[in-house]
């Protein structure tokens, strides 16, 4: 009887033990993770004289939300704001649209040319983006796109690899069975992709379309590469441009734009967590 | 399949000319069947339209074309000319390019062990049933969403060579007096690093999760039972269970590494003396700062080379320590 009951307890001083060392090490994880955020959000409240002071200050006192206005006076931020949202959007609609369609033919129908065709689009997954880089901006300057919007959106009309086989691998999924009834009934083909399988798979739509919205939102390079004029630039390049402007870094002013650029992707997350997870979990993509 | 059989059944009583007439209508049949083969065919092409125009002229074909301007000295503005290996030759006999690979090397060598054992080390953790343990893993993933350069800029505030939270810490704690890290030749690749792997460690960690959660719960009860502790349960149940996705992770992030660019370009822009500058940026630096479009490519092709080695030899290499269940 003692033994029993010493040996029930010292399974539970190892239970609490092993708790009281997970929850060390996921706290200091924890603030690893969470202190530049914080660190974010305290140096965009600051007044800009008390950015710099030894030891540094965590709560700005007072707190400067000023900041966020001088941001928008000092850099059409709002614009920028909206040229991100309108790009973004369009992307995903595009994405949306375009991947769905090829997806659907290729877990649906039969053709010649199809393995080679999906056999082509999968290796397309595998060649680093610098190879396609090059190229892909002569023919936008050949087309003299140069500085125009739809060069950031309109070739997410088109699809992308990565879109086609995550929807692809979800439409091979659903049962045969639901389109069999659908065509007795006098549906068109076309009918059942749009009636049927898109409904069907929002799980799947909702994953591409959050991943496509995050990457075209927080996309530098594109809009590095193609937007000249000031009143089309993007967030992460209006951003980039205030952080490599002569003299000395405004940081408060950099951290209240990091801080805005951040808020709409974390809304998003907070709403629609499991399909993150979910995409990272299909795809093994690489942010 | 219902329309051919009375056809077939008319032209047989038709007695003389029914071969003729047969023959006829044997090969409207055989239209109307191509046709509808035709009709499918374009349909199925109809719904892969957009797809094809993305193969074409933004994906497969830039891979060929990015191959033919490799072999070009091309400024944009002029057409392009044809020199051969020209570009080729110059870059593997330039001392530019092999410090560029040095430091990509580098790169890669710091952040791929710390990102692997870092992501594995917070997947083990998150995979246990207590309380708030959803949080933690929430937290952990939002480096992952939020945008590279927000992240990027927080941490070049970071690095503050005087003002700097992290050199703060490290004299108020150590009482070590920080480098100027940024703007040190030394130091700037480290920090690369570290805000490399502190932003993507969350995404390697979910990967780990779902391998680990993959891991039957009966192989841990056998190992309790033979007397096995935590360590050992992790040395012999979790690891050799969980090879296929440490492969997989691996791979992603030796071919993640060598994409590093906006960090590159929002803090150091290759600098300070070259000590940033990796295969990305230097692609970059060639074809979009100054128009070396021949250049560019010809490098571009060189990591395309090298993505390709290295994912033949770990898949050639995962034969032999990879276990498969």
């Amino acid at each position: 009887m003692v033994l029993a009951i010493s040996v029930r307890t010292r399974a539970r001083i190892r239970f609490a033990v092993r708790a009281a060392v997970t929850y060390t090490v996921l706290l200091i994880l924890g603030l690893i993770t969470a202190v530049p955020f914080i660190w974010m959000l305290v140096s965009s409240l600051k007044q800009p004289g008390r950015l710099f002071i030894y030891p540094p200050e965590w709560i700005p006192n007072p707190p400067r939300f000023e900041n966020y206005v001088e941001l928008t006076q000092k850099m059409p931020f709002l614009v920028f704001f909206g040229n991100s949202l309108k790009i973004a959007i369009l992307t995903t609609i595009g994405q949306l649209l375009s991947c769905s369609l090829a997806a659907y033919a290729f877990a649906r129908f039969e053709f010649p040319g199809k393995g080679p065709l999906f056999a082509v689009t999968l290796s397309c997954l595998m060649v680093p983006y610098q190879v396609v880089l090059i190229p892909v901006f002569a023919i936008f300057n050949k087309l003299g796109l140069m500085d125009r919007q739809v060069v950031l959106w309109g070739p997410a009309f088109t699809g992308s690899a990565f879109g086609v086989f995550l929807l692809r691998q979800f439409f091979m999924t659903l049962p045969g069975e639901l389109e069999d009834a659908a065509l007795i009934d006098g549906a068109s083909r076309f009918d059942i992709y749009w009636r049927i399988f898109l409904p069907l798979s929002q799980p799947a739509l909702t994953t591409l379309a959050i991943f496509t919205f995050m990457g075209s939102w927080n996309d530098l390079l594109g809009p590095v590469l193609y937007l000249q004029s000031k009143h089309k630039m993007t967030l992460t390049v209006g951003l980039a441009m205030l952080s490599h402007q002569w003299g000395a870094t405004p940081w408060h002013l950099l951290m209240a734009g990091s801080v805005i650029s951040v808020l709409p992707i974390l809304i998003v997350y907070i709403v629609g967590q499991r399909y993150f997870v979910q995409g990272i979990v299909m795809t093994g993509l690489k942010l | 399949m219902e329309r051919p059989a009375p056809q077939q059944a008319r032209a047989e009583d038709l007695g003389a000319d029914s071969a003729g007439i047969g023959f006829v209508l044997e090969r409207e049949r055989l239209q109307a069947k191509r046709r509808r083969r035709w009709r499918h065919i374009v349909s199925c092409y109809a719904y892969l339209l957009p797809l094809l125009i993305n193969l074409v002229f933004l994906s497969a074909g830039p891979v060929l074309y990015s191959f033919f301007i490799s072999f070009t000295n091309w400024q944009i503005v002029l057409p392009p000319v044809w020199v051969g290996m020209r570009n080729y030759t110059e870059q593997l006999s330039s001392p530019v390019f092999w410090k560029v690979m040095w430091n990509t090397f580098y790169y890669t060598l710091g952040y791929v062990p710390l990102n692997m054992i870092v992501s594995l080390a917070m997947a083990i953790f998150v995979n246990q049933q207590l309380p708030g343990i959803s949080f933690f893993r929430s937290l952990y993933f939002l480096p992952v969403v939020s945008s590279g350069v927000a992240v990027a800029l927080v941490w070049g505030w970071i690095y503050h060579p005087t003002f700097g939270v992290l050199n703060w810490l490290l004299d108020a704690a150590f009482g070590i007096q920080g480098p100027r890290w940024l703007s040190d030749p030394h130091w700037a690749m480290p920090a690369l690093v570290i805000l490399g792997v502190w932003r993507s460690m969350g995404s390697n960690m979910i990967i780990f999760l779902a391998g680990l959660q993959g891991i039957p719960q009966e192989l841990y009860e056998a190992a309790r039972i033979d007397g096995a502790g935590r360590a050992a349960e992790i040395r012999h149940v979790t690891l050799p269970l969980l090879t296929p996705t440490i492969f997989f992770v691996l791979t992603m992030s030796i071919i993640g590494s060598f994409q590093v660019w906006e960090a590159t370009y929002l803090l150091t822009q290759g600098g300070p003396a070259r000590a940033t500058l990796t295969i990305s940026y230097y692609i970059y630096q060639q074809a979009f700062e100054w128009f070396h479009m021949g250049i560019g490519a010809c490098l571009a092709y060189i990591l395309f080379f090298i993505v390709a080695l290295i994912t033949l030899i770990q898949f050639r290499l995962q034969r032999r320590w990879v276990f498969y269940r």
